[in-house]
């Protein structure tokens, strides 16, 4: 066993895991502060990107050094490629949050107002994307990460509907077209996120699987090159 | 140019005891195909089972069929005719030690009868040339020995000798092994460019060296070839798991 390396590795995983928890939560709060007009909680996400941004840094610097040092291989190598990705996935989640936090303070300097969407059930649909793409990396589920894929579709269609209705509150009500902007800008971001945790998803089945499902190009069926043998496999 | 190589049910024994267990495996012509595994798993057994140097050792036995392009490798052909179509670099570079640049190159080419000078300049320096080594000795092929060259040269020199006979297919069995990164890095570089005239097949320890100059990579264990793909399935996402285990440092 090299166990330096296994040191690394699982070094490597846990820092993920810790930046994949700030990430989440600071989505957590952004949504929590657009929701109670709770500018508290806007300064935590501002003060954490910091430290999710720290986090960046030191994930890639780990990477660095094993793909430098250890020569990875195989199951290996897909892993810190994998581990890289998310890593600046999750650094994206963390500024997502951090425009919504920014929405939030423009928004609470006006009148609260009743807006026909439910920012509520999209930012519950996109926390459970991300809590989902993060507990399949934790444990290698590549079905898990399947499902996380599948939820991008219904958190594009609620950003679709948002997008009509507050366009249309705009036109009728122009009196509430900020407020009504503010809320598109945090659909907009709340979908971005739902898109980083896909991606973090198709990482996590490229790790576990060696499968690239990116894009929906389905994969090279002539891996095995057909002159070879008929070896066996004992 | 190169030829293909087929392997059917090869099995190889020292004495009583099996080395390899039914080795079967298509190799394609001007192509270099890396084999790896741990020591004492069959690989360097294997591609002395591809030229008959297995049975140069004594209570060795081969069954199965080798086909060297068209030819039978174990039928209608003597080792040394053989030999001739399938040169081989081993593990520690051993140019006669005597013998000057040229002698050493032409040794070959002489036992089989050259004897014209005109020709045998010729294939000397072409052979010089192919290896990479020509640049660096072709003022000295009479006056140096083998022996006096480095690690490296020596190395190349080797390579040379075997291909001044024309083969076509070249065995390497480690043969970076003795050598520092440089040097390495010139065989490496051979190999590549040797790629276009000769098929190759190299046995290493060394799973980048694999990475880097084969096309295809075939994982040797316990006698048998567990897993035969490209290169960059073996190294990327194998399918087997002893594969995986053993190119990630888990074997064992």
């Amino acid at each position: 066993m090299r166990t330096r390396f296994q040191q690394g590795l699982d070094e490597l995983r846990e820092k993920l895991l810790r930046m994949g928890g700030l990430a989440e939560q600071a989505v957590e709060r952004a949504c929590r502060a657009y929701l109670d007009r709770d500018l508290s909680r806007c300064q935590m996400v501002l003060e954490g990107e910091t430290l999710i941004n720290a986090c960046e840094r030191e994930i890639d610097e780990i990477a660095f050094d094993l793909l430098a040092m250890q020569q990875p291989m195989a199951g290996d190598l897909r892993f810190i490629l994998a581990v890289t990705k998310i890593n600046a996935d999750l650094e994206r989640v963390g500024d997502q949050a951090v425009n919504i936090a920014e929405r939030v303070i423009d928004m609470v300097s006006l009148p609260a107002v009743e807006l026909p969407v439910d920012i509520a059930r999209m930012a519950a649909a996109v926390g459970a994307m991300v809590r989902r793409a993060l507990e399949s990396f934790i444990d290698g589920k590549a079905e898990l990460a399947q499902a996380v894929l599948e939820m991008d579709n219904v958190v594009d269609r609620m950003r679709d509907e948002a997008f009509m209705v507050l366009v249309k509150t705009m036109n009728e009500r122009p009196e509430l077209t900020r407020q009504a902007l503010d809320a598109l800008l945090v659909a907009r971001n709340l979908e971005r996120v739902a898109d980083h945790a896909t991606n973090i998803a198709e990482d996590v089945i490229f790790w576990v699987r060696g499968a690239d499902v990116r894009h929906n190009v389905p994969q090279d069926q002539e891996a095995h090159p057909q002159t070879l043998p008929a070896s066996e496999s004992h | 140019m190169g030829v293909g190589i087929q392997v059917e049910n090869l099995n190889a024994w020292y004495g009583s005891t099996q080395a390899l267990h039914d080795i079967r495996l298509k190799m394609e012509a001007n192509r270099a195909t890396a084999l790896i595994g741990p020591s004492g798993c069959g690989k360097s057994t294997f591609i002395r089972c591809l030229n008959r140097m297995h049975e140069t050792t004594p209570g060795a036995r081969v069954e199965g069929k080798v086909h060297i392009g068209e030819l039978d490798a174990y039928d209608g052909i003597s080792p040394t005719q053989l030999r001739r179509r399938v040169g081989m670099v081993f593990q520690k570079p051993n140019p006669f030690p005597t013998m000057s640049i040229f002698d050493n190159v032409a040794a070959g080419l002489k036992l089989n009868g050259y004897r014209d000078k005109k020709q045998l300049d010729s294939i000397v320096e072409r052979s010089l040339q192919q290896s990479a080594l020509w640049d660096e000795v072709k003022d000295a092929i009479h006056k140096k020995s083998g022996a006096s060259l480095s690690g490296g040269q020596q190395q190349r020199l080797c390579i040379a000798r075997a291909l001044a006979v024309e083969p076509e297919v070249l065995l390497m069995d480690e043969p970076c092994s003795a050598l520092d990164p440089i040097s390495t890095g010139k065989i490496e570089e051979l190999i590549f460019q040797l790629k276009e005239q000769y098929t190759i097949v190299i046995v290493t320890h060394n799973m980048q060296q694999a990475a880097r100059v084969a096309e295809y990579t075939g994982f040797f264990l316990l006698g048998r070839m567990v897993e035969y793909d490209k290169t960059e399935k073996i190294f990327t996402n194998p399918s087997d798991k002893r594969t995986e285990d053993y190119i990630t440092g888990r074997f064992g």
